[in-house]
């Protein structure tokens, strides 16, 4: 019998719904089947805790008087977007600080980027604010030097482009020397794979065809409550998907929105990737309503259901040759090794499945207190 | 027999003493350099794991303090940032000792100082710079 959101809604709200993480569904479904699991549960939380690098905040600066229009804004020498209003800016988390050697000394370290900078306004540390202008007759100020923290901020907006993916590919080398990627060092000849996932708590993979999440959707993002507010860049519903309609490859993304004030620094995390640049690690977990069976199976599916490719980063993913080296499961990469092209080869997560089981407790958390509601999607994502 | 992983610090004057020479030569103690930092007229470093009788070790050692080298037991020198480890596991597949492990049930990143020799693979591979060599 299939449900509507709104009356899941109103179980909540009499403290009736029965609310499950996605790894406690596993059992169930495998226990009971999806039929009965659709009729027993009514929300799954998911969760994830991985580098975004499509991520960053709208912050509005307090005027100074006089007035200033800001041209170039400086902030602990990252310099962020400031082509909008006045004092409007746009801190993106892969930007770096304009002193920094980048890969000059390859590999290079990115120790401090727009991602770290995020992390300290979340966690209210000081911020060095340098800005300049030409100045107009509304606005004469032509310079500006402070010390602010998040408090000196009127609003700071996070609003992440492509967050979220749906699946990823499974890293690796075969060439003979070390390469430095966003999916971390990968050493020569197959010596190491990385992935970066968190597969079957994955908040798209546990609605791989988008029948619950759309704009609108409330979500936890960085501890904070945030909205899904449009497909993200790069959403590709179209990838070849397996019996559950769960995608095999990197599919579905969604661009996220919420309060950076009402944030954790647990859960915004400035990382660095040698030789390839700074990032943001964000916390998002996507509370699937149960609306039928058909979304009972997939909030069922369990990391052996989930396959994705393996891709070798020395070659076929810069040159975009659309090759791999075959397909895993996240179980037997979370099984420590994997075997290709016969050679056994170590695994390593760039995402943090602890964090990700951790936020999807939270958010269970929250909703049987009545702390969250589940926001209905006025547009689901697009499935072409 | 026991082996144990020591750090020393050579003040400036000692360091163009053959001092590890003498620790082979007087009290047969084999050794294992792990890391080495040793620049003419500075202070020197040196991470090793010692091998050999106990008592050996011992005189060893007390040849060492006499000689005005500082020593430090290794098992604290890398150290973990709980607030800044998000444990993601990247660092799992660097480390040759298994000091760095997955806990099954939960996959929290475990770290255990006892097996680490200071490698320093994990520093460079963590994102959030949670691994950091402390002396």
């Amino acid at each position: 019998m299939a449900k509507t959101i709104e009356e899941i809604n109103e179980k909540i709200k009499s403290a009736k719904a029965v609310v499950v993480t996605a790894e406690e569904m596993v059992d169930i479904v495998k226990k009971e089947g999806p039929g009965k699991a659709s009729v027993k549960v009514d929300v799954v939380t998911t969760g994830t805790f991985s580098p975004m690098c499509s991520s960053g905040a709208f912050l509005n600066i307090k005027l100074p008087n006089p007035k200033m229009k800001m041209q170039k804004v400086f902030l602990n020498d990252i310099e962020v977007f400031a082509g909008l209003a006045a004092v409007d800016l746009y801190v993106g988390a892969t930007s770096m600080r304009r002193d920094d050697p980048l890969n000059r000394m390859h590999p290079g370290k990115f120790l401090y980027g727009g991602g770290h900078l995020l992390e300290d306004l979340v966690a209210g540390r000081e911020i060095e604010l340098r800005a300049s202008a030409y100045g107009t007759d509304c606005y004469p100020a032509k310079e500006m030097k402070k010390t602010i923290t998040l408090d000196d901020i009127n609003e700071a907006i996070m609003c992440n482009p492509r967050n979220a993916c749906q699946n990823y590919n499974c890293a690796v080398n075969t060439s003979d020397k070390a390469i430095y990627t966003y999916m971390g060092k990968l050493n020569a000849d197959l010596g190491n794979a990385n992935y970066c996932s968190a597969g079957q708590l994955s908040p798209l993979l546990n609605d791989p065809e988008y029948r619950t999440i759309g704009v609108g959707t409330r979500i936890f993002l960085g501890g904070a409550t945030g909205y899904v507010t449009f497909n993200g860049t790069q959403h590709a519903p179209g990838k070849k998907r397996n019996k559950l309609g769960i995608p095999t490859a990197p599919a579905g993304t969604i661009m996220v929105t919420g309060d950076l004030k009402e944030m954790s620094d647990k859960w915004i995390k400035g990382v660095s990737f040698t030789g390839y640049g700074a990032s943001l690690m964000v916390g998002i977990g996507i509370p699937i309503p149960v609306i039928d069976e058909k979304i009972a199976a997939t909030c069922g599916a369990s990391d052996e259901d989930i396959t994705c490719p393996i891709v070798d980063y020395s070659s076929d993913y810069p040159n975009s040759t659309g090759k791999t080296l075959g397909e895993v499961t996240y179980k037997e990469l979370r099984s420590g090794k994997i075997k290709i092209n016969g050679k056994e080869v170590i695994t390593g997560s760039l995402s943090s499945y602890y964090r990700a089981a951790e936020i999807a407790g939270i958010l269970k958390n929250r909703i049987e207190k009545e702390e969250f509601k589940l926001g209905i999607p006025q547009k689901l994502l697009p499935r072409k | 027999m026991i082996d144990k992983k020591i750090v020393l610090h050579f003040p400036r004057s000692l360091v163009n003493e053959p001092i590890v020479y003498k620790l082979i030569e007087d009290f047969n103690l084999s050794f294992n350099i792990l890391k080495a930092q040793i620049l003419p007229d500075r202070e020197g470093l040196m991470v090793m794991e010692l091998h050999g009788t106990r008592e050996d070790y011992n005189r060893g050692l007390a040849y060492l303090k006499n000689s005005a080298v500082d020593i430090q037991l290794l098992s604290k020198d890398i150290k973990r940032d709980e607030d800044k480890c998000t444990h993601c596991g990247v660092c799992v597949a660097t480390c040759p000792t298994d000091a760095l492990r997955v806990k099954k049930d939960t996959r929290e990143i475990i770290f255990d100082s006892d097996k680490c020799i200071a490698c320093e693979l994990c520093i460079d591979s963590c994102p959030t710079k949670a691994m950091a060599l402390h002396f």
